[in-house]
Parts: structure tokens; C-alpha cells; sequence
């Protein structure tokens, strides 16, 4: 493969294969920050991939008191889905199990758009004829009476159908430790990226997978191509120096969210240097005939 | 452009139905149009050239200079743009109003907002009773929208309201929110007798208490409401000393239980 040379590290002429998603973004708030991102992190939990866990969820920023509906602390959360309806089922079980459940929070609209989904409106039977309406101007709400006052909950989300998810960054390094400390370093700049999520442990994972299996239906398996364990077959794409590989996968709102959580995060990786960071990096595709859109790595340095 | 203003030449002699001089039905007639059109509510002929002296403008900016309590319907129905009045104004002021605003340098008469669907109605004297609801015969009140009166409100004010919201910055009547079927009535200062009265759904705040609740109201004690914060979030455009007020602790008092029992009325953590 045909690599550039950046400040010491190559960079794989090659491009990230990413998908047209359903997404949504809620603003989460409680009485104080913990309890806001409680709340946000369990509502989050178990979405790392639409492949097991039915959606990719992840948290895009803390808000301050100022930018909240109620004036409280809070955190926006992303949620992406491969459909519409999927999308609206994981948005009610997950806000219905893990933001009305915990104490003090209420839970907002976090995006406008013309399509909605159903957020208190898909919640407020738990109220069980107990629970208000209220409509401020064109803003509609429901308090759902609960154990410690009442859970506050905008109608309607919105809902975009112009989300991108699979944004992608292999980072490659000589030993775990200068690899996994890049990878924390592209993470920290992808964070400070709006509208985008990275929704693996930490931002990271560690078992990039490909499409397909040796085994009858097995949706997705090891990338095998990428595990230095098996750097002596036939199709490994790693050199000999590379001993560590990790991925981060980026959803966003926008597919211009997506190139600029990819330039962040492969800027930050670059400025690292090869000493103490990684010495290449990729990003994963499917032969560029799966995901309409396309992530050139060139085209994305700092 | 300026304003198309409607200036009074005298007293008028009759009631007089200003239903007709909304943006929405003077926009694009000249001024010899305008002046033809009808206002009497008595078999005696009387046109608006004959009670107004008419300074053509821009029918989207309406102005009236001089208000009669003789004053009716004015800003009944419209939809867009505005009308000021810089002085009283008689019954149904912005009756079935569906947008714009209307602004009331006066008082307003009874009905005032009745059946109001949207819009924005501002009262700066006070208004009579039968604040935004319905007539004889019409089982819904205000269906949405806002309305501000900055003085008194008179007995049942927001009667079988089902949406929108009632600002009172003064004291309200007896009956403040009677039959309410939903929306929310705030009321700065006091209520008359029985706030609620038979309401089956809804909200009403009344910042400095009340005459004389119902029994038929269950005290759910003092908490802190996010919804009110929510909701002082958008008074606050309107009214911002109440908007202050409403981000405190608050009673809620549940009913009314003599109906469904649905509504609520929140009341000064300190009952008075």
C-alpha cells in the first residue's frame, strides 16, 4: 500500500468507509453534574455497535448550566441506528430504563429538526394517568410523577436521516503502550469535535472486526488482517515493526462532523511523533462498495 | 411604511363590531374601501370613515388612536400582524384570535381573548370577566396563545381554558380558572374565592394566595418543579418579576377532586 510520510509517521493512502445512519441527541440534565452524567453514561452503556447492541450511543459534550432548558447541568448524548424505527425502540427502552430511572434528571430535545421521534411521548404511560402536559409556546412537555418529584421530558426529538457512522482511524504502534497513548491523545481532540461520538470503551476498540465469518451466521469476525498475533499469513496488512493496533470509530451528526473528528484525531496523533506514539496510521473499508461515504486519509491531514 | 391608523373623531353613538378591521381583511383596500365598512351592531347605518378618520398605511400595523368601551370584537379572528389601541376597549377583544398580537393601552371588556387560538394579547388596564372564555353555548375556552394583562382580571378568569397561557399581573376574581380543561393561568397577585373551580385538568399559579381555597383541593405539600423553571423560562419574555417568583419552591394542591381531579394549583410554600 502507498503511504505518506508525516512528521515520521506513515499514513496509508487509504480511506475510511462510513454509512448513512438515523441519528438523534438528547440534552440529559440533573440536579447536579454527577448525577447528569450518571445518567447520560448508563443511558449510553451497551451501544458501542448496531451489530450487537442495536444501536452506537455515546456522550458529545457536557453542557453548562447556560445552554440546558432548565438551567441545570447536563450532558448531550448522541444516539445512531441503522433505522428509523430501531432508533425510536432504543431511544425509549434506554431513556425509559436509564434517564427516568435516576434521580433528578430530566431529559430534552438535544437536536431540532423536522423529523421527530417520540420521547415523552412514548414515556409518559409510566405516569399512569398522573402524568401533566404542558406546552410552553411550541415547546411540548411531560412530567411524569416519580419517587423524588417528577421527570420532566421534552415530547419530541428531533431526528436526522443525514447521520454518518463508521468514521474511522487505525492507529498502529511498535508496542501497546506508545499505541494505546496515541490513541488517548486523538480521542482527547475527537472529544472537543461537536456532534460526534466515538462509542467504543474509552473511544477506543480494540477488535476492529471485518464483514463475515469462516462460521455459518456470524455476522462480523477478527479483522485478522490487523492482529500482530498473526503478522506471519499470507493477507496481514502490518509491517514488522508494528506490534499494537487499535481503532476509533467516529458517528456524527453530519458526515462533515465525521472529517473533522477524523482530521482532529489523526492531527493529534501526528504531532505525537513516532518516539512516543504510533508509527502509522490506516483506517478500515470494504472495498469502498458498502458505505456511501468515503474518508480519504489525505485529504484529512492537519 | 407607517401605520394604518385609525384615529376616533367622537364618542360613538352605538356599539360598535370592529371584528372587521384586522390586518387580515384590510390588507390591499383603499382607504374609500375601508372607510365603507360596516362596524354598526343597531339597524342604524355607521361606517368606519364615519367614526374613524382613516391615515392610510400599512394594514399589516394597525393603530387605533382613542378606545371606547363601546370598542367590540376589536382584533376578532386575525391571524397576522398587529393592532394597537391606545385606549379602552369594549367585549370579545381578540375573540378567536389565531395570530399577531393586539395591544391594549386600556382595559378590556368581558370575553377578552374568548376562544383565543394564538397570537399574543396584551392588556395594560384591566380586563373584565370571562377572561378568555367561551360564549353561551361553546364548551371550550382559549385553545392557545398568550395573553398578559398587566391590571386586574374580573371573575372566571380562563374559564374551560384548554391551552395557552393567562398572565395576570395584578389580583384575578373569584373563580379564577373555573372549569379548566387544560393551559396555564398565573396570576401575580390574589385570587378570589375558589380558584379552580370545577377544573379538570390544567395549571394555575397564584403567587400571593387566595381568598379562600376549596376543599376539594388535596395539598400535596412544597416541592421544587423543573417544569416551573421550564415555565418561568418562557414567562420570562413576558413578565420577568413573576418569571422570578416562579423558579421558587411552590404548594401543590391537587384537583379539583369534586371532577377528575387532574388539575393543579400551585400556591405560596407559606399558605396565606
Amino acid at each position: 500500500m502507498s503511504q505518506l510520510t508525516v512528521n515520521g509517521i506513515r499514513v496509508d493512502d487509504t480511506f475510511a468507509e462510513a454509512f448513512g445512519m438515523r441519528a438523534t441527541a438528547l440534552s440529559i440534565t440533573a440536579h447536579d453534574a454527577t448525577w447528569a452524567r450518571q445518567a447520560a453514561v448508563t443511558m449510553t452503556g451497551f451501544a458501542t455497535s448496531v451489530i450487537g447492541c442495536g444501536c452506537e450511543a455515546g456522550i458529545d459534550r457536557v453542557l453548562h448550566p447556560d445552554e440546558t432548558p432548565d438551567g441545570r447541568p447536563g450532558v448531550r448524548v448522541l444516539l445512531f441506528a441503522v433505522s428509523t424505527s430501531e432508533l425510536q425502540k432504543q431511544l425509549q427502552n434506554r431513556v425509559g430504563q436509564c434517564v427516568l430511572t435516576s434521580p433528578g434528571s430530566a431529559c430534552y430535545a438535544g437536536l431540532e429538526a423536522e423529523e421527530k421521534l417520540k420521547l415523552g411521548d412514548a414515556l409518559r404511560y409510566f405516569g399512569d394517568g398522573w402524568q401533566v402536559s404542558k406546552r410552553f409556546g411550541d415547546k411540548r412537555y411531560w412530567r411524569v410523577p416519580v419517587m423524588d418529584g417528577e421527570f420532566v421530558c421534552d415530547a419530541m426529538t428531533g431526528l436526522s436521516k443525514t447521520a454518518v457512522g463508521g468514521g474511522n482511524i487505525i492507529v498502529m504502534g511498535a508496542t501497546a503502550e506508545t499505541t494505546i497513548a496515541a490513541t488517548e491523545l486523538a480521542v482527547a481532540a475527537i472529544e472537543s469535535v461537536p456532534n460526534v461520538i466515538m462509542p467504543f470503551p474509552g473511544g477506543i476498540a480494540r477488535s476492529g472486526s471485518k464483514v463475515g465469518s469462516k462460521y455459518k451466521g456470524v455476522a462480523a469476525s477478527t479483522n485478522d488482517a490487523y492482529c500482530p498475533t498473526l503478522k506471519g499469513l499470507g493477507n496481514s496488512a502490518l509491517d514488522t515493526d508494528i506490534a499494537s493496533v487499535l481503532e476509533i470509530v467516529i458517528d456524527g451528526l453530519t458526515s462533515d462532523a465525521v472529517a473533522a473528528g477524523m482530521r482532529a484525531g489523526m492531527g493529534a496523533i501526528l504531532a505525537l511523533g513516532p518516539e512516543r506514539g504510533a508509527l502509522r496510521i490506516g483506517a478500515g473499508n470494504f472495498g469502498g462498495k458498502l458505505g456511501a461515504h468515503h474518508y480519504h486519509l489525505k485529504d484529512l491531514l492537519p | 411604511m407607517s401605520a394604518l391608523v385609525f384615529s376616533l373623531r367622537d364618542a360613538p353613538p352605538q356599539r360598535l363590531d370592529l371584528a372587521p378591521l384586522t390586518p387580515d381583511r384590510l390588507v390591499g383596500l383603499s382607504e374609500s374601501k375601508i372607510a365603507g365598512i360596516e362596524l354598526q351592531t343597531t339597524r342604524e347605518r355607521l361606517c368606519a370613515g364615519d367614526v374613524f378618520k382613516i391615515r392610510i398605511g400599512d394594514a399589516t400595523q394597525i393603530r387605533f388612536e382613542g378606545g371606547s368601551e363601546r370598542f367590540d370584537r376589536i382584533g376578532a379572528g386575525m391571524s397576522q400582524g398587529e393592532i394597537s389601541i391606545d385606549g379602552d376597549v369594549g367585549i370579545q377583544g381578540g375573540r378567536l384570535m389565531r395570530g399577531g398580537r393586539l395591544a391594549i393601552a386600556g382595559n378590556a371588556g368581558p370575553w377578552a381573548a374568548s376562544g383565543m387560538k394564538g397570537g399574543t394579547l396584551a392588556i395594560s388596564g384591566h380586563a373584565g370577566e370571562r377572561l378568555g372564555g367561551p360564549l353561551s353555548g361553546e364548551t371550550v375556552g382559549m385553545r392557545g396563545g398568550v395573553v398578559i394583562v398587566r391590571g386586574d382580571a374580573g371573575a372566571r378568569a380562563g374559564d374551560r381554558m384548554r391551552r395557552g397561557m393567562i398572565i395576570v399581573e395584578g389580583n384575578a376574581g373569584i373563580y379564577a380558572g373555573s372549569r379548566m380543561i387544560a393551559g396555564t393561568l398565573i396570576v401575580r397577585g390574589r385570587t378570589g374565592r375558589l380558584p379552580g373551580y370545577l377544573m379538570r385538568r390544567g395549571t394555575i399559579v397564584t403567587l400571593d394566595g387566595s381568598d379562600a381555597l376549596s376543599p376539594t383541593f388535596a395539598d400535596s405539600g412544597v416541592h421544587e418543579f423543573v417544569a416551573n423553571v421550564l415555565m418561568a423560562s418562557y414567562v420570562q419574555t413576558y413578565s420577568p418579576e413573576i418569571a422570578v417568583m416562579l423558579r421558587r419552591p411552590w404548594r401543590r394542591l391537587l384537583g379539583d377532586m369534586a371532577v377528575i381531579g387532574k388539575g393543579e394549583i400551585f400556591y405560596p410554600a407559606v399558605a396565606n
